[in-house]
Formats: structure tokens, C-alpha cells, sequence
């Protein structure tokens, strides 16, 4: 288990981590999501020991492990840039780490064999790197790491630099992969998407500070705050300032609806609506809705995204089928008041979590 | 503005590589309409960006030639040929400030001040930057960066098209729907011939009005978001297009049904009017729906991944993998059965689909 | 923060600085000692306090010696800056000439100082040099020994010979990471040869001409080994360089005190001088870079 208790780094005057507390467990996938500059991988750094923290504790299960360089610790690292040895052989690529362990030649061989073949890369052991393709060159670095059998393996965004189709594929393979080690992975990304499709726990961040940290579809639909739906959600979270009296929430442009019971108790006052894009449908059966001039309308093929405006706010709406929308129509768009979140003013998010789901 | 026409292209980089028959690029002929926004999409690798830097005239084709209009521009340079290009990495002029930044182009073709200055006054105004227009370029973030990058090709009144080599790549994924959406906005002001290069299916369906879809120097598909999703003519299109991709059932035909692994799946009268040797049975996930025992196809659901939207069920059909898109929060059946919706059905043969009328689409 | 750790880091450097103390603190120390004292041998010292600062800072022979120096690096500067960067524009960016350029500008940085001394020397001489032969048989009175300003014009062009290519070097190294978008995007804004150096290439040099400037000036204004072996100072004092100088004092006339307040100030300008071409150089174009890289 590796856990950071109130760990903190400054550099130069400027915080890149302001007290982050985190408790990650073997054989786990743990997904750091945020923006760039967010403090991803200067937390991943400080996870590593290639930099000291500031303030605070890194334990390592149990041991106190604060500012042990990252050699004494056993942790591997596969960064966004493909970063293999470039006159070596992928074979002789993924046996480094071992080789630099002097294991014995038949545990390093059987151990290496194994690796390509989870990652497929069992032909193209005799090439060297410069001979393979994006995709292969990061399967090497994974395979690299994997063999490493490290306690801590750090994916520092490591699909951003592939083909769309391929990072979908490694995607999938990837949280099965390493699985089975049994190590602690901690995998850095800018897209809520990704983190989605990898499961596991999510933690997001903005500006070196942790917002939430749980499962990952438990951080999607029960965000603490605005921040982190804001940081979780792609497309970006529609928000609408709302003011509650009764059971009423009123909004701009004449948006009136009815609170759903999650959110019935509420004291009246001034909140903040956050609505997902896909919450939103054109002309559904909901009760709750609002008009707003269409803007541009964007088909993917299945779906379609309308921008429009309403209120001050630029709303995004993700219809499915293809809906021929024209820039300047007005469009009714309609949601679910039981799936939309709350916030007050602080940005807190408000309600009965368990009865949230949006 | 400006029609392009790619009349029988071929490309190979060396002349080695042209004997031996290596072609990056392997036969395209197409046009652009002018005014037109389009994509190229395809893997690393597919040729398409070869194909955009023949256009701009950055690379000289080894076949065939490119046409302007009417105008016959395969040996041009850039320059020559009036276009303007978004990099991948965004290119400005570090020491200078983005008013300086946008007017440099009219400043080299010696437009007058009073011109410049108003254009440039115009130009700041459209693409966002009006505060910032007295900065040096160099400080500003990565997405302003692009915006200077396409407010000095726009800025230009003589520009023939606007092509962008993955514009959004350095772009975090909440900017990167802003600068989308301005792009396409910017693209219906000006209505210039925007020719877009990417491998992000979502970018590339979301900007173009066709989308020219290319695989091993060739292009397999031009058509609108919806053709491409609806009808792939290949199962690469299919297979790489759409999130997860389409799946894709080895199966035979048996008087009006394909027989998938020992399953049959009625066919909404769509037969191939030959029959060749390797038949499959595409459909998307969208159109796969997970029903109770007995009302469909019988599945093993291997696991249901949550991925917020949407839910995506993996499962085997009598082994072959098959996936499943479900947009509702209805319960899933430990014990279920898969459905086709009829209308998402293609049958393709040695992998091009075979038509409604029973043609193929490929020759 | 683990302490022991940090200590250990200390230990590791320790030998270093020992290293440091012996060739560097330690003379400094003893230059300083010697520049407020005066001795008539025997090792005997008398306190003298700041009058050898007082008398150096007024005596007309450091100032035209310094005014030398100068002058010098500031011709120095002015042909092998712009002359590296010419040199490195026209050089091949890809191909086999790469690194036939590569290893040609490599040359005369591989030669010693001394023995470029004695290769000009040589070669400068009207009797049996070979550049001074066909001056002289051109019918161009060329004599470094006896016209100060041939003697000059040999130093400068000894110096050239010598160190554009270290500029060129850097330069080239500037130039060729600049990504070709830069120049496919200048091409298509119909930017000019010259727009192109002015916005993207000098630029993109910046960081590296910075130190090509540091580097060169600082070398410069220690030129001692050139006019040592070429002229020995002369003819009459036009060659004596600030180091030339202190030679001749410190070694020549056994003037200790003096030769050792003169180092100092020596040092002091040099110092002073390459902050002041540090800031200014930084501080061009303002604006700093935004932090991008990181995360």
C-alpha cells in the first residue's frame, strides 16, 4: 500500500502539490485525471522519489519511504514519449531492468518471452526500436515495465502519443495486464473518458490539489463539488444558476422545474444545476426543460451534439440518432431533475448522494 | 477559394520505392468542393498525410496532379498556391505579438497598413484574442497559440484553402470542444475549403461535412458522418470508426439468414448476388441489443463496462466476441439474449459491403 | 526530509570542493593577501591597504591596456558572431556533408593554443611564412613585428581562425532543432529569406548564441597566449593585452602587489561585464517563456 499523507511540494514560491492525502492498495488501478498543469506528474514524481516532498509522509506498506530516491525504491515508469534504448533490441529492451538485477539468463528469458507475448511483441523481438511503430515502441516501454515486477508502476499518460484506435485497444488490454502483478498502478490522464473506460479508482486534480478521490463511476456520477464534475465531464458540464423557493427550482429564461426528491429538502436559496450533455434530450417526454438558440450542431454518425445558448451559458446537449438542427433555431431541451447535480454556492455538491446519479 | 481537384495522385518517396512498388500513397482521385469542410481519417501510417502536404504543395506527387479550379498547381510551392496550414504543434512567431503575428502574412505580400490594420482588428475580434493582441505570442496557451496559427491563414482574403495537419493534438479535451465548435463556426463565416487531417474519429466526424477515410494508401470511404457510420463500405471503416468499433461476424449464408457460429440471424433481404468466398456480418454495437432468454440470439455476457454515458457490454456469441452499446439504465439479464436491430445490418464479402441491390461496393 | 540523506549528499561533494579550494579559493585568497601588502622579498609584508587599487585605477598603462582589451573582444565579437551564424545558415541540415562540415569546423578547436601561436607566427613571417611571402610579394608592406596595425590584424585573424567555429558549432546546434513546421509555415506566409532569420532562426538561437557570446567574450578578454607567442606585446605596447600586462608585471618586474590588485580588478570587470551580457541577453524580447513542459 502506498499511502502520501498530507504531502505537499513548493517549488520556487509556486505550490505544485498543496496537501494531497492518498491511499492507493496492491493490485489496483488508479487513475490521476486533470487538465494539463494540474499537478499530475508532479504528484507521480513525488510517488516515484524523483523528487522529496515539501511537507508530509510517503509510507510504503507501512515503511516510511519520504524522500528515498528512486532507486532504492522499486518502481517502474512509462511516460508519453516512447522511451526505449534505442540500439537495443526490443528483447534486450524489455530484459534491462532484470539485466541490471543480474538475474540468472533462463529466469530473464523465460520472464521476457512471457511479457511479449502479453503485450504482442513475441515478433518483433530481434528489432530495435526505430524499426517498430508507435504503438510497438510503447508496447516495448510496457513490457519493460511489466517485467520490472516494480511495486509501483507509474503510466504517465501514456496512450496521449497513439492513434486513436490503438489507444483503444491498448486500453482495454492494459488494466488486465497488469492486473495479475498485483502491483499498485497509477495512471495519468486528461480525458474523464479514458478514466471511464479504465475503471478502477479515479482521483481528480486541479491545480496540485486532489478534488476526490474514490471509484471511478462513483466519482462520475457522485462528484463532491463542482470542480470535480466540471473535471470529470467531456463534453463540459452544462451549469445553470438556479434559485430554489418550495419545491421549485427557477432559472434563467423562464426555466422552471420541479426539485426531485433527492434534492426536495433543500433550504431555498441560490444553487448552482450541473447537467450532464447526454441528461439532456431535443423535445423529450421530460417534464423539466428549457428553449435555447441552437449555435452550431456537430454529427458524429450516431449522435449529435447541439451547442446552443441559453441564458448567458453555452449549453451542450449529446443526442443520440442525427438531429438536423439549424444554427439559430430555437430547440427545446429537456432532462430528468432526479439526474441532474446540485451545488451551492461554495460549489458544494448538495443532496442525497445516494439517490444522485447523474 | 478554391475547388481542389486530385487528379490520379500516386506517391512514393523515392524513386527506389516507386520500382518496387511501395506506394505511400496509392491511387487517389477526388475532389474537394469548394468551400467544403472535410477530413482525412485514418492510422498512422494510411497516407494521409502525405495526401495534405501534396495539396499544399509541400510535397510534389510522383503521379498525377493537382488542380486548382482549373489551374494545374502540382508543381507550385505553398506560397504559390495561396493556402494556409494549422501544424500539429502550434507555429507562431515567438517575438512577436500576436497583432504583429497575425499581420506578418499581409505584411509579406505587401498589403497596405491601413488594410493590414483593419483586417488584423477584424481578425483578432473573430478568433478571441482582442485583450491579448498586444502580448508577445510566446506566452500565451497552447490552444490561443493555434487560434494565431488559423487567424494568419483566415486573415488572408486570397487564401484557396485551410488545411490542418491534427490541429488538436496538444489541446486538453475541454478546450479542445471550444476550439471545435469556433472552428466550425469560423469555417461557416468564411466558407473556405477546410481540408482536416486527424486519427480522432470524433474530431474528424464532428468538423467535416465528408469524411475521406484512408487505410494503406488508399481511400476505402468518402461520405457524410452518417453513411460511414450507417453503411461502411469496408470493415476497416467499419472496424475504425465508432467507439467500440463495428463488430464484425465471420458467418455463412442460409436461405435468407446468416449463420453466425451455429446461430442464425435473419436478413432483412440483402443477398449477394455471387458467393464469394469469405462472408461477414457487420453491425454495429449501437444496433445490438441485450434482451431476455429466449427472445433473441443466446450470448454469454463476459462483463458490462460503465462508462458513464453509456454502457458497453462485452459478450460472446457462441465464442465470437460481440459488444453491445446500451444508452438506458434498464437492468441487464445474467441470462440474456442478443437482438440485431434489422436496419444495422451489412453483409460485406471479402470485406467491401455488399450493397442493398446485391453489388458490390468495391470496383 | 530525511536528514542523514542530505548529509551524505554534502559528503559526496566534499572531494569537489577540496578540489575547488586548492586551485581556485586558496590563490584567490593569496592574490587578495598579496594586493593590500607590499614586500621587498625575503618574505617579508608590509600592510599597504587600498593604494595599489588606487594606483592601478590611475595608471595610464592599465588603461590603455584595458582599452586594448576592449577594443578587442569587441572586434572579436563583431566578426565571429555574425560571421558563426553566416557560416552555420549555409551549412547542410541533412546528408553526408553533415558531417564532413562537422568535423572540418572541429578542427581548429582540436589545436592547442600555443601551437596556433606558433603556426601563425610562422606563417605571418615575410621570409618563409607563407601568408606573409605573398603579402610581400604582392607588394603589401605586411610586418606584424614592426606595424602595430598588422600586428593587430594578425591576433584578430588568428583568433577568428581559431574559435568562429566553436559559434558555428552552437549555432548549428540552435538551428537544426527547430522543427520544419516553422519553415513550411513561414514558406506559406510568404515570410522572405530574411523574415525567416529575423523570426524563426534567431530567435531559436537565441539560448545558444547567448552562451556563444558569453563564451567568446570572456575568451577574448583573457587573450593572452596569441600575442605572447605572435608578439610578445609589441610592437611597442600595442599588443599588450590586460594579461600580457600583468605577465610582465607580476613575472618581469616582480611587482607583486600591484600585478595582484591588477588581477583582481581584472577579474571584478570580467565578472561585471558577462553579468552585464547576461541580463541584457535575457532580457531581450522579455516576456518570458511560459513554463510549458511542465506538468
Amino acid at each position: 500500500m502506498l499511502d502520501l499523507q498530507s504531502v505537499s511540494r513548493t517549488v520556487g514560491g509556486e505550490a505544485h502539490i498543496v496537501d494531497v492525502s492518498l491511499r492507493l492498495e496492491r493490485g489496483t488501478l488508479n487513475v490521476l485525471l486533470g487538465p494539463t498543469l494540474s499537478g499530475k506528474t508532479s504528484l507521480m514524481r513525488l510517488m516515484a522519489g524523483l523528487d522529496a516532498p515539501t511537507a508530509g509522509r510517503v509510507t510504503m506498506d507501512g515503511k516510511d519511504v519520504t524522500g528515498v530516491p528512486v532507486r532504492r525504491r522499486n518502481v517502474a515508469m512509462v511516460y508519453q514519449q516512447f522511451i526505449n534504448y534505442p540500439t537495443l533490441t526490443v528483447y534486450e529492451n524489455i530484459a534491462s531492468p532484470l539485466r541490471i538485477q543480474k538475474r540468472p539468463a533462463a529466469e530473464i528469458d523465460a520472464a521476457v518471452k512471457r511479457a511479449a507475448e502479453l503485450l504482442k511483441m513475441t515478433p518483433y523481438l530481434d528489432r530495435t526500436p526505430l524499426n517498430l511503430s508507435g504503438g510497438q515502441q510503447q508496447r516495448t516501454a510496457l513490457a519493460r515495465a511489466l517485467v520490472k515486477q516494480a511495486d509501483l508502476v507509474l503510466l504517465d499518460e501514456p496512450l496521449a502519443n497513439l492513434d486513436y484506435k490503438l489507444r483503444e485497444e491498448l486500453r482495454e488490454e492494459l488494466p488486465r495486464i497488469f492486473a495479475e502483478t498485483g502491483a499498485i498502478f497509477v495512471y495519468a490522464t486528461t480525458e474523464p473518458q479514458e478514466a471511464l473506460l479504465l475503471g478502477g479508482h479515479t482521483a481528480t486534480l486541479s491545480k496540485g490539489r486532489i478534488t476526490q478521490f474514490g471509484e471511478t463511476t462513483a466519482v462520475f456520477r457522485r462528484p463532491r463539488d463542482l470542480l470535480t464534475a466540471r473535471t470529470f465531464s467531456d463534453p463540459p458540464l452544462n451549469v445553470v444558476a438556479v434559485e430554489k423557493a418550495g419545491r421549485r427550482f427557477s432559472g434563467p429564461d423562464g426555466l422552471v422545474f420541479e426539485a426531485a426528491a433527492a434534492h426536495a429538502g433543500l433550504a431555498d436559496g441560490a444553487y448552482l444545476v450541473g447537467i450532464r450533455p447526454h441528461r439532456l434530450t431535443l423535445a423529450g417526454s421530460e417534464s423539466a426543460g428549457f428553449e435555447a438558440t441552437v449555435s452550431l450542431t456537430e454529427v458524429t454518425g450516431s449522435e449529435t451534439f447541439i451547442h446552443a445558448d441559453f441564458g448567458h451559458e453555452r449549453i451542450v446537449a449529446l443526442v443520440h440518432g442525427i438531429r438536423r438542427v439549424e444554427t439559430g433555431d430555437r430547440v427545446r431541451l429537456t432532462f430528468d431533475p432526479a439526474k441532474v447535480l446540485v451545488f451551492d454556492r461554495t460549489g458544494s455538491a448538495v443532496g442525497e448522494p445516494a439517490a444522485l446519479a447523474a | 477559394m478554391a475547388r481542389i481537384r486530385l487528379d490520379h495522385i500516386r506517391h512514393a518517396y523515392t524513386p527506389d520505392l516507386a520500382r518496387a512498388g511501395t506506394y505511400a500513397l496509392r491511387e487517389v482521385d477526388h475532389s474537394f468542393e469548394d468551400g467544403g469542410a472535410y477530413a482525412l481519417l485514418g492510422p498512422s501510417g494510411c497516407g494521409k498525410t502525405t495526401l495534405l502536404n501534396i495539396i499544399s504543395g509541400l510535397l510534389t506527387p510522383s503521379e498525377g496532379h493537382v488542380r486548382f479550379d482549373d489551374r494545374d498547381v502540382t508543381r507550385l510551392t505553398p506560397e504559390a498556391r495561396n493556402i494556409a496550414q494549422v501544424f500539429q504543434f502550434p507555429v507562431i512567431y515567438d517575438t512577436m505579438t500576436v497583432r504583429e503575428n497575425l499581420a506578418f502574412p499581409l505584411k509579406n505580400r505587401k498589403v497596405p497598413a491601413a488594410e493590414i490594420r483593419t483586417r488584423v482588428a477584424d481578425m483578432l475580434r473573430r478568433i478571441g484574442l482582442e485583450a491579448k493582441a498586444d502580448r508577445k505570442a510566446r506566452g500565451l496557451t497552447a490552444d490561443e497559440k493555434q487560434k494565431i496559427s488559423l487567424g494568419r491563414g483566415l486573415v488572408r482574403s486570397d487564401v484557396n484553402a485551410i488545411l490542418f495537419d491534427e490541429p488538436l493534438t496538444v489541446i486538453d479535451p475541454h478546450m479542445k470542444w471550444q476550439l471545435r465548435s469556433e472552428l466550425k463556426q469560423l469555417h461557416r463565416e468564411f466558407a473556405m475549403t477546410m481540408v482536416y487531417v486527424t486519427h480522432d474519429q470524433t474530431e474528424a466526424l464532428t468538423f467535416a461535412d465528408k469524411v475521406v477515410v484512408m487505410h494503406a494508401g488508399e481511400v476505402v470511404q468518402i461520405g457524410t458522418p452518417e453513411e460511414l457510420f450507417e453503411r461502411p463500405r469496408h470493415t476497416f471503416v467499419g472496424y475504425f470508426i465508432g467507439s467500440p468499433g463495428m463488430n464484425i461476424l465471420p458467418c455463412r449464408l442460409e436461405d435468407g439468414a446468416a449463420v453466425v457460429s451455429g446461430a442464425r440471424i435473419a436478413l432483412p433481404g440483402i443477398l449477394p448476388a455471387r458467393t464469394p468466398g469469405r462472408i461477414e456480418l457487420g453491425v454495429r454495437p449501437e444496433f445490438v441489443r441485450i434482451v431476455p432468454r429466449g427472445s433473441g440470439v443466446p450470448v454469454t455476457i463476459d462483463r458490462v463496462e460503465d462508462v458513464g454515458s453509456e454502457r458497453i457490454v462485452r459478450a460472446r456469441l457462441n465464442g465470437a466476441p460481440l459488444s453491445a452499446v446500451l444508452r438506458d439504465d434498464a437492468p441487464i439479464p445474467a441470462e440474456a439474449d442478443a437482438s440485431f436491430a434489422p436496419e444495422g445490418l451489412n453483409l460485406y464479402a471479402e470485406s467491401w459491403l455488399v450493397e442493398r441491390d446485391g453489388r458490390l461496393a468495391h470496383g | 526530509m530525511d536528514k542523514t540523506w542530505n548529509n551524505r549528499a554534502w559528503f559526496l561533494v566534499l572531494p569537489v570542493l577540496v578540489l575547488v579550494a586548492f586551485s581556485a579559493v586558496i590563490p584567490l585568497m593569496t592574490v587578495v593577501n598579496y594586493a593590500f601588502q607590499d614586500t621587498f622579498g625575503n618574505n617579508q609584508f608590509f600592510w599597504y591597504g587600498t593604494d595599489w587599487f588606487k594606483e592601478m585605477l590611475t595608471s595610464d598603462r592599465f588603461h590603455d591596456a584595458l582599452v586594448r582589451n576592449l577594443l578587442f573582444s569587441a572586434i572579436i565579437l563583431a566578426i565571429e558572431v555574425p560571421l558563426g551564424i553566416l557560416v552555420a545558415l549555409s551549412m547542410p541540415k541533412k546528408g553526408v556533408w553533415v558531417s564532413v562540415c562537422l568535423v572540418l569546423m572541429a578542427l581548429p578547436l582540436l589545436i592547442p593554443w600555443n601551437v596556433v601561436g606558433t603556426i601563425w607566427q610562422v606563417f605571418g613571417r615575410t621570409d618563409i611564412g607563407l601568408l606573409g611571402y605573398t603579402l610581400d610579394a604582392m607588394g603589401i608592406d605586411y610586418n606584424y613585428v614592426a606595424n602595430p596595425v598588422d600586428a593587430w590584424a594578425t591576433v584578430i585573424l588568428m583568433d577568428v581562425w581559431h574559435w568562429t567555429s566553436l559559434v558555428v558549432l552552437l549555432c548549428y546546434a540552435g538551428l537544426v532543432s527547430i522543427p520544419d513546421a516553422y519553415y513550411q509555415a513561414a514558406k506559406i506566409d510568404g515570410a522572405s529569406r530574411w523574415a525567416v532569420f529575423r523570426y524563426i532562426q534567431l530567435p531559436k538561437m537565441g539560448r545558444v548564441l547567448l552562451i556563444a557570446v558569453l563564451l567568446r567574450f570572456m575568451d577574448s578578454f583573457m587573450i593572452y597566449t596569441e600575442p605572447f607567442v605572435v608578439t610578445g606585446g609589441g610592437p611597442g605596447n600595442s599588443t599588450t593585452f590586460l594579461s600580457i600586462d600583468l605577465v610582465k608585471l607580476a613575472i618581469g618586474q616582480f611587482n607583486l602587489g600591484e600585478a595582484a590588485a591588477m588581477s583582481l580588478i581584472y577579474f571584478l570587470i570580467i565578472l561585471a561585464l558577462s553579468w552585464v551580457f547576461y541580463t541584457v541577453m535575457t532580457n531581450v524580447g522579455a516576456d518570458r517563456p511560459v513554463k510549458e513542459a511542465a506538468r
